[in-house]
């Protein structure tokens, strides 16, 4: 189609953004608003528009700039959806700006107007340098929404933040320069056909995973998230775990696996060994927590690391489960940092103990939090339990081990998710002032309700949200098929038993014949 | 048959129209809504049953909507309607309407009662969806969606934290069955290529022979997945090990007790054992693993049965008792009796519940049994109603006229079938499951003797006195302010030195009519429900038309028993009785002086064999303290210290003024951005 809706998904919030920055703050609120509702109607056409079965990359835009450098758009499934996820997210993000933010409002609505610029460049972009400025420049918005209008910790938070994600960067970049020249192009889709000599793969998987194993964040490089996340706004706490976490699962599903297959097998037990360390570890963590922010962001690294397993399962249900782990918990873990949010704006704490019987008070509140909570800890029907099934399904075909300690994460996201919403929402009402909390207004209602709807969709009907991804998650099935780990559940054939266990030669059985 | 999605979707949408309407609709247009619904429903259900019953109904499934497509993995919501649906559709929905009636009276005084029927609802949508599951995780949806609906009931009164922490209990502990479940559902994916049970079905009797890696181990495929599922029926239907969660439940509402922890979900472990028959049939070692726990189980719950005062939590061990009972039948392959015994205890059990709920409203919420007594003439109808549920689980009933109680039938066909299958285990099943009737036989006694014989003991009650107190003697146990103080003290191990009591002046009133009715109709079950569907349920492979595995050889040897193994249920009933009429009736100093005599395994048994406190050491301190420790001393001391915090010391170290470097990373950080951009695009351009 001609209509480079890409570019107009790029230049709407580019526009806003800097209008922004020269506007007053009720005006700010508003620009900001529309720009991102309206590039929620242009991701909504994208995905109307976007043919299943159709060509792989679709919606290409493509100008050369210099020397092979170019300025290339174009998205296949897995793109796409986390295109909608970005653009979905960020009006209900301002929304949640609206009364908390009151300094600096138009320069806030910028960063995040600048923020959405990057996150939709980075999933659209198809040169490997435009990815990069992408990549790492979103990021630049965050740590200032972090350091400008975080909490009282918020330098060391995003020093943190910096620290870990300078040391990735630099390597990530150093591996890409060595691939454009030795592959001669900058073109992602033709790079994910090239093979790279194996011994050469090992060096670059490494390189990338530097970087995305930060961005995951995977254990033991995850420490920046839950400070991070403390310190940052609530909006900023969505957008952090609702897109920036996906940025590392999407490196992995766009660089590692389809251009390093063979190194990717080879560090198959890495992966798993992390992912699995990771869940405990982080579950048990998170089930400590006295700040309702930390206790989520842990979740979030054990969530993360069910992504990174089924990433690397090597198979269409492990593959399909991680994208839908990173769609469900951008809207989960995004709806419940608003959660917290919400009551932070009413009493500005986030400590778990001061509130309790909050379903007293806040009753709609109670049913919503509820609802994310159970969509947290996978249940059937939301979005959550989706993710969590068809990833370890696909482990399980590459190890029985793994899916059990995997697994376990479904028992301890039960223990921290359940302990933290007994003490928020049950119980008797311990603290005058957060019995005086009144319930959800209707701002925030229109916030939190489109996400349960959003939920409640992908838990029900997840086809909408497969069936643009299957072809290209088949085509990276099949260029790792050759790569792929043998499984330790080989099943033999053996001579079947004549009766079932309880067979009892009864006389009886014997008259039944006439 | 499209009835069935009447019967399946309008308990949920009654759901979430009380749910969501909730105060804007008020009480009674809630109530109505929800109760109108599950009537709907359960009048819907009975022809479907019936229609199975006179053999002219066919088995179908009913597409709804395609789920999930994910490579060869695909499943899809639809509803499968076959024989042994068709009797756990009517044993849910008749509950499930008759325990909402009940709760127009007993909850009558509580604020939330739209929630609380949208609740009840909703759990009554998951256990069908459960039951009608055509795949493994449809089941495992209807499976979890029953474990919310459970947490839900059970911290129904969340003001109460001994409620909340039951709840959370019951949620976390199902869920380690559910690992089981899920690793099942995985493995059986791996080697069938599919969840379809039909398809599963199918296929199953081939891989009896076959071995597959598990954990680093060659095992018997068919063993491995059947054990892995039977976790998660342990899980969910309380079996030894997993069963902890079940007695704290009962801090949630009564009604809620009849039809959750009695009648219909706790069941779902057993329906799911039964629904897979021919499944377990190709794995002997998984069957024997079924029978031993089932077999333990229903002798671990009589055994601490017997020593309670919580008449709730006396019932709650009963019924973790008799699970074991069904569990075991299903292990040595008489499904059909599983499913029978499962069909009797609904009715006698949700009765039993019920009539405990109806003791609990006139005795204004008091639940301990010590401070009960002589009630027999105060609630006539109570009385009667549960009368009979106590003949029933006792299994009264005569041998030579094939006449006796719904428990009778059941209870004495499950115990023929394990002496009748004939191998070691069998036996041992039928020793343990005699022993569990004489003790069941006791506890069952000696509750209807401690609450409605004797001399009233009412005075010493704190709930009675608050009553008294309060000037009136209307029970107003649901007033949420007083949730907190019900707790009430169960140290003392034995009854008060002295039956001396009285009535403190306390007038308990017989229950309302919406509470008396579902006892009677719960009453003719309990009387009816063996003696009527036995022949269907126990002997005809027709009635059950391949719905369950049906075992010919075992039937015919079930009736080949020896006298001695027919009567040894009604036997040991008459010694239970007894032993209970000696204790309780005729010398009430006994219990004191048994318990004494007894020391040690008194302690035990009514510290519940000391499972909480060994999960509590092995599990929830272990627990917390290693997320202490992973917090502090390893990402905090070790990670940050020597990772983020060791780079700004270095830094701080090389001269690098830490002011410059906490506000000027920004910069430095774009800058290194851009010098990587110049030296790339010097790369590719020269």
């Amino acid at each position: 189609m001609g209509f480079p809706i890409l570019t107009f998904l790029l230049l709407v919030p580019l526009v806003g953004a800097i209008a922004c920055l020269f506007l007053g703050e009720r005006t700010a609120r508003i620009t900001a608003l529309v720009a991102t509702s309206v590039n929620l109607v242009l991701g909504l056409l994208l995905w109307a528009n976007y043919e299943v079965g159709g060509a792989q990359w679709q919606f290409v835009e493509r100008s050369e700039v210099f020397a092979g450098f170019s300025y290339a758009l174009g998205i296949d499934g897995i793109a796409l959806m986390l295109i909608v996820l970005s653009v979905f997210l960020m009006p209900i993000c301002i929304l949640a700006s609206w009364d908390a933010i009151r300094t600096r409002v138009g320069e806030y609505m910028s960063a995040f107007l600048f923020m959405e610029v990057l996150m939709i460049g980075v999933f659209a972009a198809q040169d490997i340098f435009l990815f990069y400025i992408f990549f790492e420049a979103g990021l630049i918005p965050m740590y200032l929404i972090i350091g400008v209008w975080g909490g009282d910790n918020r330098i060391y938070a995003s020093y943190k933040f910096f620290l870990y994600t300078l040391l990735g960067s630099v390597l990530m970049l150093i591996a890409m320069l060595w691939m454009v020249n030795e592959a001669g192009t900058t073109d992602i889709p033709t790079l994910m056909q090239y093979d790279f000599d194996p011994s050469a793969q090992t060096w670059l998987w490494l390189a990338f995973f530097a970087s995305f194993a930060v961005k995951m964040p995977m254990w033991p490089v995850h420490t920046w998230l839950p400070d991070a996340h403390v310190q940052a706004p609530t909006a900023g706490s969505v957008i952090l775990a609702g897109v920036l976490l996906k940025l590392g699962g999407y490196g992995f599903i766009r660089f590692s696996l389809p251009m390093f297959p063979e190194a990717s097998a080879q560090f198959v037990w890495l992966i798993l060994g992390l992912s699995m360390v990771a869940v405990v570890v982080t579950s048990l963590i998170a089930l400590v927590q006295h700040d309702m922010k930390k206790l989520i962001a842990y979740s979030s690294v054990a969530h993360m690391a069910i992504v990174t397993a089924g990433l690397f399962a090597f198979n269409v249900q492990g593959l399909e489960g991680a994208m839908v782990m990173m769609l469900s918990h951008g809207l989960v873990s995004g709806a419940l940092f608003l959660c917290v949010g919400v009551i932070y704006d009413r009493l500005h704490t986030r400590e778990i103990d001061r509130y309790g019987g909050l379903s007293i008070n806040m009753p709609r509140y109670a049913l919503f939090f509820l609802f994310f909570t159970m969509a947290s800890i996978g249940l059937p029907g939301t979005s959550g339990f989706v993710a969590e099934f068809l990833s370890l399904a696909g482990v399980y075909e590459v190890s029985s081990w793994a899916t059990l300690v995997l697994t376990t994460g479904i028992i301890l996201g039960a223990g921290y998710m359940l302990y933290l919403y007994r003490r928020v929402a049950f119980g008797v009402q311990r603290n005058e002032d957060a019995a005086a909390m009144p319930d959800l207004t209707a701002r925030e209602w229109v916030m939190l309700a489109p996400i349960a709807a959003a939920v409640l969709w992908m838990g029900v009907y997840p086809e909408s949200f497969l069936a643009p991804m299957r072809a290209d998650i088949a085509t990276l099935e099949a260029r790792l098929a050759t790569a792929a780990p043998q499984g330790d559940a080989e099943l033999v054939i053996g001579e079947p038993a004549a009766h079932g266990a309880n067979y009892i030669e009864g006389s009886l059985g014997a008259e039944g014949a006439h | 048959m499209s009835s069935i999605l009447i019967i399946v979707f309008l308990p949920l949408l009654a759901a979430i129209i009380a749910g969501f309407g909730n105060r804007a609709l008020g009480n009674t247009v809630a109530k109505s809504i929800t109760t109108g619904a599950l009537f709907v429903s359960c009048v819907l259900s009975w022809p479907i049953f019936l229609g199975f019953l006179g053999g002219t109904a066919t088995a179908e499934v009913v597409q709804v909507l395609t789920w999930v497509r994910s490579g060869t993995l695909t499943f899809d919501w639809a509803l499968r309607v076959d024989t042994l649906t068709a009797v756990m559709l009517v044993v849910i929905t008749t509950v499930s309407a008759l325990v909402h009636l009940y709760s127009w009276g007993y909850m009558d005084e509580d604020p939330d009662q739209p929630r609380f029927f949208a609740y009840l609802s909703l759990f009554t949508f998951a256990m069908l969806m459960l039951v009608t599951a055509d795949n493994l995780v449809q089941m495992f949806f209807g499976w979890e969606g029953v474990g919310l609906a459970s947490y839900l009931l059970i911290g129904f009164w969340f003001r109460k934290p001994s409620a909340n922490a039951a709840a959370i209990k019951a949620f976390v502990v199902n869920r380690v069955g559910d690992l089981g479940f899920m690793l099942g559902i995985f493995g059986t994916y791996l080697v069938f290529n599919t969840v379809s049970i039909p398809a599963i079905l199918e296929a199953a009797p081939a891989m009896s022979g076959a071995t597959i890696g598990f954990l680093g181990y060659r095992m018997a495929t068919m063993d491995v997945l059947c054990i892995l599922l039977f976790i998660g029926a342990m899980g969910k239907s309380a079996q030894l090990g997993l069963h902890t969660w079940l007695p704290d439940a009962m801090e949630g509402p009564t009604p809620v007790s009849a039809l959750i922890h009695a009648a219909t979900m706790v069941t779902a472990g057993v329906f799911m054992v039964c629904r897979l028959s021919p499944m377990f049939e190709t794995a002997p070692v998984a069957l024997a693993v079924v029978t031993f726990i089932g077999a333990a189980t229903c002798l671990f719950a009589a055994t601490v049965g017997t020593t309670q005062w919580d008449i709730k939590r006396v019932i709650a061990y009963s019924t973790c008792s008799q699970l074991g009972y069904m569990f075991f039948a299903a292990g040595v392959g008489a499904y059909g009796v599983a499913m029978f015994h499962l069909f009797t205890h609904a009715f006698f059990k949700a009765l039993l519940f019920l009539g405990a709920g109806s003791v609990i409203h006139a005795m204004h919420h008091e639940q301990d049994m010590r401070y009960y007594g002589a009630l027999r003439k105060e609630i006539p109808l109570t009385f009667w109603a549960m009368l009979a549920g106590t003949l029933a689980i006792t299994g009264v009933g005569i041998y030579w006229l094939h006449a006796g109680f719904a428990g009778f039938h059941s209870k004495d066909a499950i115990l023929e079938a394990a002496w009748g299958r004939g191998t070691e285990l069998g036996r041992f099943a039928f020793w343990m499951g005699t022993i569990a009737a004489l003790l069941t036989s006791f506890y069952s006694w000696r509750l209807m003797f401690l609450t409605f014989w004797g001399k009233p003991r009412w005075i010493e009650s704190e709930h009675i006195q608050h009553a008294v107190h309060a000037g009136h003697d209307e029970p107003e146990d649901h007033n949420p302010a007083r949730q907190e103080d019900s707790g009430h003290d169960v140290t003392h191990a034995v009854p008060p030195p002295e039956y001396r009591g009285g009535t403190g002046g306390y007038h308990p009133h017989e229950s309302p009519v919406s509470m008396l009715v579902p006892l009677g109709v719960l009453t003719l079950g309990a009387i009816f429900a063996g003696f009527v569907f036995t022949d269907a349920f126990v002997d005809s492979e027709t009635f059950w038309a391949g719905s369950i595995y049906y075992n010919e050889g075992l039937i015919h040897e079930l009736h080949e028993v020896p006298l001695l193994v027919k009567l040894a249920a009604s036997i040991v009933m008459l010694l239970g009785l007894t032993a209970a009429w000696f204790a309780y009736i005729k010398d009430t100093s006994i219990p004191e002086k048994a318990a004494d005599q007894l020391g040690p395994i008194y302690h035990f048994f009514y510290n519940k064999w000391y499972f909480d406190e060994l999960y509590r050491y092995v599990f929830l301190k272990p627990a917390f303290w290693f997320g202490r420790v992973f917090w502090k001393a390893i990402d905090m001391g070790t990670i940050d210290r020597f990772g983020p915090n060791g780079a700004a010391w270095l830094v701080s170290k090389g001269s690098v003024a830490a002011k410059r470097f906490q506000t000027g990373y920004l910069y430095s950080y774009a800058l290194v951005m851009l010098l990587g951009l110049v030296a790339a695009i010097t790369w590719v351009v020269f």
